[in-house]
């Protein structure tokens, strides 16, 4: 699975921004064609997009485009960049099945012959989105993760948003279950108050806890403070350690069941541990020096 | 190809504005441009913008482009966006 701890948006039609968006080193960065281009500006927009994603060196960070909305500018969008050759595309205000059935076509239609398949991260950010969320995940083997857009998805409940996010903790944790039903990740909504670094650091460790494997990220200062939160500890690479050699060891020995700090290790504990040393090893935590 | 007048792109730092305009019969690719680095990517410049004129075909144009040290690539793609405009325009009437 890829490593997605931080997607950082960059202003579509900001030259400044989007040659610069490498030196970041988000796991992947999103250029938007949606929310942060007016709508007189989409055409050029989508002509500076295009060409950044030919001549832009953006590092490790994988390359993501945010189009607009099937019914507005979307296809255009799509037809101008998918020859480029993105990681991935996210779509926004994903309703149903059937708008990633539409997306996959447009895709396949502007794809070349041997062309890494472009991905698609759905945007969930309506009730309905939501409510039909393991379908839209299900869709097309192309889905890569979902992605939780709150904003929008509170406006489309008439509720009102918070810090504390209580009212939206329902529709992530729904998230969260559909992506892992379907076998891809989650990635939460971004933080929005860029000045508030506690809060950013609280919300983080919520998604993580809830199982979220990143976060959307609308400032590059908040890369850095994502990426501590979703790196495995020390304390949680040691752990994953004793629980693996443990599991070795019992083998070795022919024990059937094997225990790690008076607790029994069975499937889900193995493979929680697989995963922490697997991320370790994605994102360089020295796992000698905390044998 | 006629044109009519449009523009794309800013004056903010790592862009270019550029203006397209229908140019005097015969005159070719005709390029003002102003720039923060004229003296050492003026040549530079100029043959991205013809570059990119040729490549939609357009023909006897002036240009003028101010440009705030955009890469190449931004250059190339605010041109391609005000001949779009321009022709766009012009389909439209």
């Amino acid at each position: 699975m890829e490593l997605l701890r931080s997607m950082q948006f960059l202003p579509g039609n900001n030259p400044g921004m989007l040659q610069n968006g490498g030196v970041f080193e988000a796991d992947a960065v999103i250029l938007d064609l949606e929310d942060a281009v007016a709508p007189g500006e989409k055409d050029a927009a989508r002509l500076l997009v295009a060409q950044a994603l030919r001549y832009v060196d953006y590092g490790a960070s994988r390359t993501v485009v945010r189009i607009n909305t099937l019914d507005t500018f979307g296809i255009s969008d799509l037809k101008a960049i998918i020859p480029c050759r993105p990681w991935a595309v996210m779509v926004p205000k994903v309703d149903s099945p059937g708008d990633i059935v539409r997306i996959v076509r447009q895709i396949e239609a502007e794809e070349s012959p041997g062309q890494q398949p472009v991905r698609i991260i759905p945007l969930i950010e309506t009730a309905k989105g939501l409510a039909d969320a393991l379908a839209i995940a299900l869709a097309d083997p192309r889905v890569a993760a979902l992605a939780f857009g709150a904003e929008d998805y509170t406006a489309s409940l008439g509720a009102q948003r918070t810090k504390s996010g209580q009212e939206i903790l329902a529709a992530r944790s729904g998230m969260v279950n559909a992506a892992a039903a379907a076998g891809i990740q989650a990635i939460d909504t971004p933080f929005t108050d860029v000045n508030d670094a506690a809060g950013l650091s609280e919300d983080t460790k919520l998604a993580k806890q809830l199982g979220f494997r990143g976060k959307l990220s609308i400032n590059p200062r908040q890369i850095d403070q994502i990426h501590a939160v979703f790196n495995p500890s020390e304390d949680e690479v040691r752990w994953a350690k004793r629980v693996i050699n443990a599991i070795k060891r019992g083998k070795a020995e022919g024990t059937g069941v094997v225990a790690v700090d008076g607790k029994m290790v069975d499937a889900p504990i193995v493979n929680r541990a697989e995963r922490v040393l697997h991320l370790a090893v994605l994102v360089g935590v020295d796992q000698e020096e905390l044998a | 190809m006629l044109l009519k007048a449009a523009q794309a792109g800013t004056l903010e730092s790592n862009d270019i504005l550029v203006a397209v305009m229908p140019g005097e019969k015969g005159a070719g690719i005709v390029i003002e441009l102003k720039s923060i680095v004229l003296a050492q990517y003026g040549d530079s410049i100029r043959s991205v913008i013809r570059s990119a004129c040729l490549d939609r075909k357009a023909e006897d144009v002036l240009i003028k482009a101010n440009d705030r040290g955009a890469l190449d690539c931004t250059i190339r793609a605010r041109t391609e966006a005000a001949l779009l405009r321009a022709i766009q325009k012009e389909a439209a009437l």
